[in-house]
């Protein structure tokens, strides 16, 4: 089989979107669910079982944006450009959220006002992540090798749907994880919040699904005809069966089990989009090969990457591991 | 001033606005992380509790810094295509990889240890939490390395070529690209910058509590250990900065010409221009204190060298002369000023009064934001001096800029004032705050913090080895 460059490249970026969205996805939920727990015990709990870890989560956002601007520097700069403004909003709501992990300990007369501002941040931060992949989907004017649009063309009732989906997936996602992470009263609220979060998520991926396909006609042939049909058939019933097993292990059952439920939900979602985009990077204009960086810098690239890459994952698995097990007020256990 | 003009300047306002905050926190970050493994070394190797006291008291105030670090570069690395998507799509093939080489090799890396670094230490032992500081130091430098490579390549740019597509693409070899003209110049000039900028800051906490409390072991060895720093590290820094004016000389004059105010041409000697008020209009630095022949001895070392003034280069490719003639002058001065509080330690040191002249301690305390203002200056003098390129000689600012109309960016100017004022500023006053505490000689593990992951029973443990230490160590006395 022909060694396509440009594809090895695409998988990178899909893979450093996964990961981010699998680890900052969490973090990001804990924080939207954050005003919710109790003053005291609840938050400290809820903050130290993410804090050792979210600035290496949030790196793959940044591996993410540094990595598409190097490897399709085409698509990074058509696509930010349409997305100014849920972009922009994005990093004010990142800096809010990255702030407080230290701010609400050193500024306890104001404490109340820092984990607002985690909150808020975090909820901005999901919902316009949320709005710029509809608004992705949706698509993009383009005249030559530049955004053509409007810095409006951003908000439609598709990118508001997907925006609201994602808060609730990354809600469920915080959700699970404070299932793995502690015990006590935080364990038993997050349990709660778990099960209306669940609906959210199944009825969110509905309603993209089906509304997915009538954005352009070539969702629509992707989907509806073969081979696309054959996943249309099946993903449904997968999905479905995941949720209920989902619904009902946040009952009962291992501690971990809804978290990887929900984790293999973002995954089929993320297939879906696969499914939809392929092998486009900005939908039905310009394709992964016309927006790829030149082939030395492709090479060049993947020789760092296919050293540090395996690196990171060890160490970051190890940083993980030295944190294992319950967190509680006082620290991991 | 028409609505593509007024877009241009909002998108550069923007640019400058957010890079300059970011740059005061690495420029902290990349010298405290350097201080905290050498004090963790230091205790691991005398076992003396000062040291870890030390780690103790500035870990609190890194993890700060290094927060709004992380917080202030994820927003750099977005606003290249937000704001610049013509320069990412074109100049995105040789800066892109470098960037991604900068989050492979340095982000992960500090972000993977940090955690560690923070809430670990009773989790993993004395040694690979030294690691850990290591490792974090290390990632520190390495994105020192890759982002001035790429920025020194926009400076100097080299290896490169234009494709069909009209992007800029490496010629062959990446080595050229990497190791273009400016980048070993720019690279120790601004990795000593961080560490001058981070003893100025010591010292001054260390002065600040020695005129409260000389016999306070904390701020003695803190004080004592910024004041090497300086009075070794400042004339370097004058040595590199002045070695890094001769490469700008060589490969962009012009930005040396409006550094001196050289407007004009000089046949035999140049002055140096002590002060003045620049007036690009009428090509002339009006009400100027020079000193005759000078500039030619510092840029040629020769007192009679002809030196080329703007008038031998185009208009349209001057950079904005006032403003670099000026960043400039305040870098200069306050490095001569740093040089100055190095010598003055040392002389105290020599008669062995270096915890005991107030004047000196006044003096630290006075410099200790001094060195943040140098490398602001510093970064607006080559920055703004790269002008009006993005890369230089080969992509203007005008033809770098995306397509968003000035409303959407003056929207997004007032929200970053607005954000970065409301978070920064009340980080910077946290940071202020705690470094009016004194080190104490049983300074706590960052415990109130998120921080406390060891657990309760490992953690009282920690700290009761601590103290039986601090004990030993005092009865010693």
């Amino acid at each position: 089989m022909h060694f396509d460059l440009t594809i090895v490249w695409a998988g990178i970026i899909v893979f450093a979107i996964a990961m981010y969205v699998v680890m900052d996805g969490f973090d990001l939920g804990i924080g939207i669910l954050f005003t919710r727990f109790r003053v005291g015990a609840e938050r400290t709990t809820a903050m130290n079982a993410i804090a050792p870890v979210w600035d290496g989560n949030e790196t793959w956002l940044v591996m993410g944006g540094g990595g598409l601007m190097a490897a399709f520097p085409l698509a990074y700069a058509i696509i930010l450009p349409a997305l100014y403004a849920p972009i922009i909003a994005m990093l004010l709501g990142l800096v809010f959220r990255g702030v407080a992990f230290e701010f609400r300990w050193r500024d306890p007369d104001h404490r109340a006002r820092w984990d607002a501002g985690f909150c808020l941040g975090s909820i901005i931060a999901t919902f316009a992540q949320g709005v710029t992949l509809g608004a992705l989907l949706q698509g993009i004017k383009i005249s030559g090798r530049a955004y053509a649009g409007g810095y409006w063309d951003w908000i439609t009732p598709f990118s508001v749907l997907t925006g609201v989906s994602l808060v609730a997936g990354y809600a469920l996602l915080g959700a699970c994880w404070l299932i793995w992470k502690t015990s006590g009263p935080l364990h038993a609220e997050a349990r709660r919040l778990a099960r209306p979060l669940t609906l959210a998520l199944l009825a969110a991926i509905g309603a993209v699904s089906i509304y997915t396909p009538f954005l352009s006609n070539k969702y629509y042939e992707t989907w509806f005809t073969s081979p696309g049909i054959a996943a249309l058939a099946v993903m449904p019933v997968v999905v479905a069966a995941i949720g209920l097993m989902l619904f009902r292990r946040i009952g009962q059952g291992r501690d971990f089990l809804p978290f990887v439920l929900t984790l293999s939900l973002f995954g089929l979602s993320l297939l879906g989009l696969a499914i939809s985009m392929w092998p486009d990077v900005i939908p039905s204009r310009v394709s992964i090969w016309e927006a790829a960086a030149p082939k030395s810098s492709q090479i060049f690239m993947l020789v760092g990457a296919s050293v540090l890459i395996p690196l990171i994952l060890a160490y970051t698995s190890w940083a993980y591991w030295v944190f294992r097990g319950k967190v509680s007020e006082g620290g991991y256990h | 001033m028409t609505g593509t003009v007024m877009a241009l300047n909002l998108a550069r306002a923007q640019f400058a606005f957010t890079v300059s905050f970011h740059f005061i926190f690495p420029a902290f970050s990349i010298g405290l992380a350097s201080y905290l493994a050498v004090l963790e070394a230091l205790w691991l190797k005398t076992g003396k509790p000062v040291y870890d006291n030390l780690y103790r008291y500035w870990i609190k105030i890194f993890s700060i810094v290094f927060g709004m670090g992380v917080v202030s570069g994820v927003v750099l690395s977005y606003q290249f295509g937000t704001n610049w998507a013509v320069f990412s799509d074109k100049a995105g093939p040789i800066v892109g990889p470098l960037m991604a080489y900068e989050v492979l090799s340095a982000f992960f890396l500090e972000a993977g240890f940090l955690g560690v670094m923070l809430f670990g230490i009773n989790k993993v032992g004395p040694r690979l939490h030294f690691l850990a500081t290591c490792m974090v130091a290390l990632g520190t430098l390495l994105s020192a390395t890759w982002i001035l490579a790429a920025n020194s390549w926009m400076q100097t740019p080299a290896g490169w070529m234009l494709n069909e597509a009209g992007q800029f693409v490496p010629k062959g070899s990446w080595l050229p690209v990497i190791f273009n003209p400016s980048f070993p110049y720019r690279f120790v000039h601004t990795v000593i910058a961080a560490y001058l900028t981070t003893s100025l800051a010591v010292g001054a906490v260390g002065a600040w509590h020695l005129l409260r409390d000389r016999d306070n072991a904390g701020a003695r060895t803190m004080f004592s250990m910024a004041m090497w720093m300086a009075a070794i590290v400042a004339p370097i820094q004058i040595l590199a900065g002045d070695t890094q004016g001769l490469n700008t000389q060589e490969y962009q004059p012009a930005k040396v010409m409006a550094m001196e105010g050289h407007f004009d041409s000089f046949a035999a000697g140049a002055p140096l221009v002590l002060f003045g008020f620049p007036d690009e209009e009428n090509r002339r630095v009006n009400y100027s204190v020079e000193i005759p022949k000078l500039s030619s001895l510092v840029l040629a070392h020769d007192l009679n060298a002809p030196l080329a003034g703007l008038n031998t280069i185009a208009r349209r490719d001057w950079p904005p002369v006032a403003i670099i003639f000026w960043s400039f002058r305040v870098m200069v001065a306050l490095g001569m000023a740093m040089l100055g509080l190095g010598l003055f330690s040392l002389l105290a040191r020599v008669r062995g009064k270096l915890y005991q002249w107030p004047v000196l301690h006044r003096l630290a305390v006075l410099m200790g934001p001094a060195g943040f203002v140098a490398v602001i200056a510093g970064w607006v003098t080559t920055e703004v001096g790269r002008q009006p390129f993005t890369v230089y000689h080969a992509l203007r600012t005008v033809d770098s800029v995306s397509p968003i109309a000035s409303p959407a960016v003056t929207g997004s100017l007032l929200a970053f004032v607005v954000v970065y004022f409301g978070t920064f500023v009340s980080g910077a006053v946290y940071i202020v705050k705690m470094m009016a505490k004194p080190p104490s000689t049983h300074e706590t593990l960052p415990e109130e913090a998120p921080i406390r992951t060891g657990g309760i029973a490992p953690a009282a443990a920690f700290n009761a080895a601590a103290a039986h230490r601090i004990d030993r160590s005092e009865g010693a006395e």
